[in-house]
């Protein structure tokens, strides 16, 4: 068996374990399949609706690509901004702590009223929900040098922007990936959120709409079988970024001797 | 470099006032090595930052060139390789990765650390660690050298071993070097003048030319006298 299979065995273990006990309770408890479908009828639904989950998760897919995108930099920035300035991070902080409190239904139709029915105000909900574990990490990562190192630096006869770019922005990458997989993790229940609460006018407008449309109309199966997507891909999202960040920040890993 | 009746205080953490230097005066000639002793906490780092213009003195004067601080932790990068690290300060003047590479890698030949270029910080043992810092210093292009406690944090065998890599690297590179250093041999083996400093507030309360002939070993009858002499005024300057 290779390394990466001898890996993925646990959690495929684990998961074969949770479907059969699922299975086994969907079929003998009697709750009934508009409320807990069984693994295999979700299987089905799947199967025989495939074409447009498809559709609905690309449409997903896309949203969580760049609202993840727009987060990281919008994170990124605010994080930098806030480092450099005690005024900003007095006056910002605050406020982007409260930002995350916001129930996103209460300012949806705004967005669609200032941006339109399209896939702009998903994705500044989707960045709005995930730029706030980027943003904590980052600062926290950027102030977290060595109290030494601006020291040495001035030895060197560092300006300000060099210490900042050979020291401070490196030792803050990989807090900062850090809070990219958390963003992750939360970017694909926040387009659920963002789609579910900004009107859309697209033929297909996303898994989030089908699972809400699906769900109360008595079409439990087809909702439990896009929820599966969104699951796999949220998986597959965080283990992507594992890797890039093997390759963006090696020595991180090292240290801490990961063997994600 | 001359420092004159040179005086520092300080407001530390706690806000409590600390008198770290009372008149220090110091020289050393260009090419010179001169180590300063003393007990710790006696202002020895804050002597090596005021040379660095790390810190202005309250009183007294420093005439000296530019100066580069090694500090006591090597403070290497751990995202950069050796070569890089060591590089730093040529990448920090404005060169190319690739010319700051070319400089640094030659003189990793010359100094016995071929082959640890692309090593990773983590990679390193503690004596090689110090040596890149060391090289990072010198690449700096500073006529002054400003070490505390180069080799503090290393075992006794590999002191030993760095204290003869040291004199062998200012003998091929040539620089004016103050170095602190609570070890009287290691100031004693390798200085043209060792100063002792007093418990704080620190004074100089001894001065001892070391004119012996290099290369110098621990064991010469004229190093140990030396060392008994310096031991005697730390003995002498320092309350029972």
């Amino acid at each position: 068996m290779t390394l990466s299979a001898r890996r993925a065995l646990p959690a495929a273990l684990l998961s074969v374990g949770v479907l059969a006990a699922w299975e086994l309770y969907a079929d003998v408890s009697g709750v009934g399949e508009e409320l807990l479908p069984a693994p295999h009828a979700v299987a089905s639904a799947l199967w025989s609706n495939g074409g447009l989950i498809w559709r609905n998760f690309a449409v997903t897919a896309e949203q969580v690509v760049l609202g993840l995108g727009l987060a990281l930099a919008f994170g990124l920035v605010l994080a930098v901004a806030i480092h450099l300035s005690p005024l900003l991070r007095r006056a910002v902080y605050p406020l982007a702590v409260g930002s995350q409190a916001i129930p996103i239904p209460v300012i949806g139709v705004l967005l669609v009223f200032w941006w339109g029915f399209g896939i702009f105000p998903k994705l500044m909900v989707i960045a709005l929900i995930c730029f706030f574990p980027v943003l904590v990490t980052t600062v926290d990562g950027l102030s977290g040098v060595d109290p030494e190192q601006p020291k040495l630096l001035r030895t060197l006869d560092a300006s300000r922007w060099q210490a900042f770019r050979f020291a401070e922005l490196p030792a803050a990458l990989p807090a900062a990936l850090s809070g990219a997989r958390i963003a992750l993790a939360v970017g694909v229940i926040g387009a659920f959120i963002a789609e579910t609460s900004t009107p859309s006018s697209a033929p297909y407008s996303g898994l989030g709409r089908e699972i809400i449309t699906d769900a109360g109309g008595f079409q439990t199966a087809r909702a439990y079988a896009a929820t599966a997507v969104l699951f796999v891909f949220a998986i597959a999202c965080f283990y992507a970024l594992s890797l890039a960040e093997r390759r963006l920040a090696p020595w991180a890993i090292q240290s801490r001797g990961d063997t994600r | 470099m001359v420092l004159d009746r040179v005086s520092r205080s300080y407001r530390n953490a706690r806000g409590a006032d600390v008198h770290a230097l009372h008149e220090v005066s110091l020289r050393a000639g260009a090419g010179e090595l001169l180590a300063v002793v003393g007990p710790s906490g006696c202002g020895k780092s804050t002597l090596l930052e005021l040379i660095c213009a790390l810190q202005v003195p309250d009183a007294g004067t420093i005439a000296c060139p530019a100066a580069v601080l090694m500090p006591q932790r090597d403070l290497l990068l751990p995202w950069l390789s050796a070569l890089d690290n060591a590089g730093l300060a040529l990448r920090i003047a404005g060169r190319t990765r690739t010319q700051a590479r070319r400089h640094a890698s030659a003189l990793f030949d010359q100094l016995g650390l071929e082959g640890f270029e692309h090593a990773r910080p983590n990679e390193l043992s503690g004596g090689q660690r110090q040596r890149v810092a060391f090289l990072r210093t010198l690449l700096a292009g500073k006529p002054l050298l400003c070490l505390d406690e180069p080799f503090g944090a290393l075992d006794a065998i590999t002191r030993a071993e760095m204290q003869g890599w040291l004199a062998d690297a200012l003998t091929r590179e040539p620089r004016t070097v103050v170095l602190v250093t609570h070890d009287v041999e290691e100031a004693i083996v390798l200085a043209d003048r060792v100063a002792v400093l007093s418990p704080r507030p620190g004074r100089v309360i001894a001065q001892l030319e070391v004119e012996l002939a290099r290369p110098r070993l621990r064991t010469d009858a004229d190093v140990i006298s030396l060392r008994e002499q310096a031991l005697e005024a730390l003995a002498a300057g320092t309350p029972a």
